[in-house]
């Protein structure tokens, strides 16, 4: 095989470049515990153009030194970090030359941003307007009135409710969607050259990504900027993006035109990427005894009139996986509190392995406790950092079962055999874990107590796509093995498909759509089922259009 | 405004149960006031009588509402051993101690602010080692320490200022200003450090907020970001940090106010105690808690105040 990986992709011969990185390498001083500080190297000999009005995906896991590109066009480091070599060319001029004064020239003027994380990209203490406009001013490039008029025609451009009036609201006043698609309209309203988009989909629910993705292609369409879009989602940037940038630990993989990299990957790891999630997993039937019966449940915060959860019923079975679906705030996690006992239903009852659970959790026996187990989206903030692997592990076996000494070490060491790590991490602390692990070492915990459910809540959701898989395949293997059931909460439809026996589908605390899986993702679909599940993107070019077409449709009365 | 309401109807209900302590404070004190006013050589006789005169008989609780009813009304009591109207005599040197303190502040926080803005901007350099040094010296220097440095300098070597800070009624406004230059001085660099330092470290924490870098990418100056977009946010703990300081200039003071024998309320409060002037000491000790909760309610206020979550509700 040809190596492709250094080439340019095709582009017409005329293209005018607009930002060009040659043999870029950046590097981090860390500080590891009880060791002398030592630079180690993020980005490394990377080199990447740009032309002027198109759109260049840079794809990775965390930790490929994506985002730290993305910034050093702005002569940005994050946290420390130092652009040691290589040059960027803006505009025909090395920006490393410039300085400080030099950047602040170029940031919100050449070259804009657009965060993750909308919410806590802007400051609580302003009105939206204020910020939008802020760049603009600084840099002098408009009078605050045509500023003003600029970003109110943004708004309206990114179908913002209440273009007018919007910008007088506070962020927190502004839902998150509506914040991702103000905050485009902040990058967008300096007129700038380029912007770069860091992950600005990826905090969102499907529902509204792909509204601010239409928005954003549109609006990067109509002003002719070009982009950097940074993502670990190649389905969403292959609705994007003209060309592609696979990065893995610093370094670059592989660089192609859109269509190349998601239909003919050239290498291994990009061809990883572009077919993860392809995990068969043939549905198991129900029983006639399901382990978890949940009737009727009803539940409130505080005694608040405003019902979390309605009416819900849903079963579990022993040994299967029920996986209940739903956007954020639909009442998913609600669901697993109620059932563990944090949250005391109101109205309802929840049957254990026969028997009426008490529905507070101070009332319920050590055997209840025992028997149904928890996994949480953040490994690493559901461990102490302070007790080592074993320790962590090594808990309920105390507790539980009164397991001491060499007889506890054995069947630590045996448990981290089942989730594939080995005795060597028994010393280990928390921090010196990836995160894969860290939610490995959770399992672990889980397993410990030898439950017969584990609720696992959105456990794969902060990972990497492909460390996520290895967990989903530990999971599914782990369930044959033990034959414990799960209760997977997740808002990621792919990830249903992998591993669910049967789908709740939660909306604002009711369950809309439930059984098992192949009926609940077979048509005929109710409204909210289908529009949950023709907003996952597919790594398909055009989807994106063909989605909002659908949708237009829809809403005009087809 | 509910919230305000509630922090402020919190504030009277903390300010009864302080009266309530102060007076059950002085009434478990060991010894009799009648005997210590007439001295051992009273008579039983004279001791009973002036007992009597005193309402000391009275059932405690009696006392109690006797004394709150008063205070409530603007009537202090009685100084039991000049036998002054403790309201008329107090007035004066509270307004002192309040002269004293409103000067002192006026000059502190816009400083301590600025120089923890300073800090901030300069951070790790020598302008900012330069700047927490000095303030921790200041802070680590007993006051009683700094002014009688103070005095030594300017009042007997330099004679800038009078050693001894003599105001009266009917003193010119610059005369005034002059003689509580030094005891001001003083408590300014008690006072500073803690509110600079407290600044600093309010706005370092905001300054790792990720709307900071969202302001660093729009191309904003170092001290704008700092202004704008750090300042606004880390007000409620600088005004909570500000109003604890400033309930220090004027609760704090008995010992600057005895060194420079300023007329105030610590001096007042210094004397009674000596002579065992219950009625004194509770008068004093309850316009202190009503000046020290006040200023946190004003503090709980600001902070409300300065939240646009509790302002501009969704």
């Amino acid at each position: 095989m040809v190596d492709t990986a250094e080439s340019v992709p095709p582009r017409p011969a005329d293209a005018e470049l607009l930002l060009e990185i040659r043999n870029l390498r950046i590097e981090a001083r860390v500080y590891p515990p009880g060791e002398d500080p030592r630079d180690v190297t993020i980005v490394d000999d990377v080199s990447l153009s740009l032309p002027k009005g198109k759109v260049l995906g840079l794809i990775g896991e965390s930790g490929a030194g994506k985002s730290t590109i993305g910034l050093s066009a702005m002569g940005y480091g994050r946290g420390g970090v130092r652009i040691t070599g290589g040059e960027v060319v803006l505009n025909g001029r090395d920006i490393m030359k410039g300085g400080i004064r030099g950047f602040r020239k170029l940031r919100g003027r050449e070259v804009c941003y657009v965060a993750q994380s909308a919410a806590a990209a802007f400051n609580p203490a302003h009105k939206l307007m204020d910020q939008v406009v802020e760049a603009a001013l600084v840099h002098g490039t408009a009078t605050r009135a045509e500023a003003e008029r600029r970003a109110k025609a943004l708004f309206k451009k990114l179908s913002l409710p209440n273009p007018d009036t919007i910008g007088d609201r506070y962020p927190h006043q502004v839902s998150g969607g509506q914040l991702q698609r103000v905050m485009t309209a902040m990058a967008l309203c300096s007129e700038p050259d380029m912007i770069v988009f860091d992950e600005p989909t990826t905090a969102l629910d499907v529902t509204t990504q792909i509204d601010v993705l239409a928005a954003i292609k549109d609006a990067i369409r109509d002003t002719g900027v070009a982009a950097l879009y940074i993502t670990h989602d190649l389905a969403v940037v292959a609705q994007i993006a003209d060309e592609i940038m696979v990065l893995r630990h610093g370094k670059l993989v592989e660089w192609g035109g859109t269509r190349q990299i998601i239909k003919e990957p050239r290498k291994e790891y990009t061809n990883a990427l572009v077919s993860v999630h392809h995990i068969e997993h043939v549905e198991q039937a129900p029983t006639p005894a399901p382990l978890l019966k949940v009737e009727n449940v009803t539940a409130a915060y505080g005694g608040s009139d405003v019902k979390v959860l309605k009416d819900v019923s849903v079963d579990i079975h022993p040994g299967q996986t029920l996986a209940v679906v739903g956007e954020s705030g639909s009442g998913k996690s609600t669901l697993a509190r109620a059932i563990t006992g944090l949250l005391p239903p109101e109205e309802g009852t929840i049957t254990f392995d026969g028997r009426v659970l008490a529905n507070a959790l101070h009332d319920r026996t050590r055997n209840d406790l025992r028997e149904l187990q928890m996994i949480y989206q953040m490994a690493d903030v559901a461990m102490n950092p302070r007790q080592t692997v074993g320790t962590i592990i090594g808990r309920p076996l105390e507790f539980y079962f009164n397991l001491r000494g060499r007889e506890r070490d054995a069947r630590v060491a045996d448990l981290l055999e089942k989730i594939e790590m080995g005795k060597g991490f028994i010393d280990r602390y928390p921090a010196e874990l990836s995160g894969g692990q860290k939610q490995r070492v959770c399992i672990a915990r889980a397993l410990a107590a030898d439950p017969k459910l584990i609720i696992c809540d959105e456990v794969t959701s902060a990972l990497d796509p492909l460390v996520a898989n290895g967990i989903l395949k530990l999971l599914l293997g782990l369930q044959k093995e033990e034959n414990v059931a799960y209760l997977f909460i997740t808002h990621d439809l792919a990830t249903v498909k992998s591993i669910a026996d049967s789908i709740a589908v939660m909306y604002r605390g009711e369950v809309v759509r439930y059984g098992p899986k192949t009926q609940v993702l077979s048509p005929p679909f109710d409204d909210y089922t289908d529009l949950l599940l023709r907003s996952v993107p597919e790594m398909e070019l055009g989807w994106l259009e063909k989605a909002i077409a659908g949708r237009r449709m829809e809403s005009a009365g087809n | 405004m509910k919230l305000i309401a509630q922090r402020i109807a919190l504030g009277v209900l903390l300010l009864l149960a302080v009266s309530v302590l102060i007076f059950a404070g002085t009434e478990i004190l060991p010894g009799d006031v009648a005997a210590s006013i007439l001295g051992q050589a009273a008579t039983p006789q004279a001791l009973a009588n002036l007992r009597e005169e005193l309402g000391l008989n009275d059932p405690a609780i009696v006392r109690y509402f006797n004394w709150l009813g008063g205070v409530l009304t603007g009537d202090l009591g009685t100084a039991l051993t000049t036998r002054q109207d403790i309201a008329t005599t107090l007035m004066p040197r509270l307004w002192n101690t309040l002269f004293l303190a409103f000067w002192t502040a006026a000059v502190a926080v816009p400083l301590a602010v600025i120089l923890g803005l300073l800090a901030v901007r300069y951070r790790s350099g020598p302008i900012d080692k330069a700047i927490s040094g000095f303030a921790l010296a200041s802070t680590s220097l007993p006051e009683f320490f700094i002014g009688y440095l103070l005095i030594l300098f300017f009042a007997v070597k330099l004679q800038w200022f009078p050693s001894i800070s003599t105001v009266y009624d009917g003193m010119p406004f610059w005369q005034k200003i002059q003689a509580i230059v030094l005891p001001g001085t003083a408590l300014l660099l008690v006072v500073l450090a803690h509110m600079m330092r407290m600044t600093r470290a309010a706005i370092l924490n905001v300054m790792q907020s990720a709307y900071i870098e969202t302001a660093e990418l729009k191309g904003l100056s170092q001290f704008d970001i700092i202004r704008k977009h750090a300042f606004p946010n880390a007000i409620a703990p600088i005004v909570n940090v500000v109003m604890l300081n400033l309930a220090f200039l004027v609760v704090g003071v008995v010992v600057v106010e005895v060194i420079f024998v300023y007329p105030g309320m610590g001096q007042y409060l210094v004397d009674h105690v000596a002579k065992r002037d219950v009625p004194v000491v509770q008068a004093v000790g309850l316009i202190f808690a009503a000046v020290y909760i006040s200023l946190n309610i004003v503090a709980d206020i600001a902070a409300i105040l300065a939240n646009p979550r509790l302002r501009h509700p969704r």
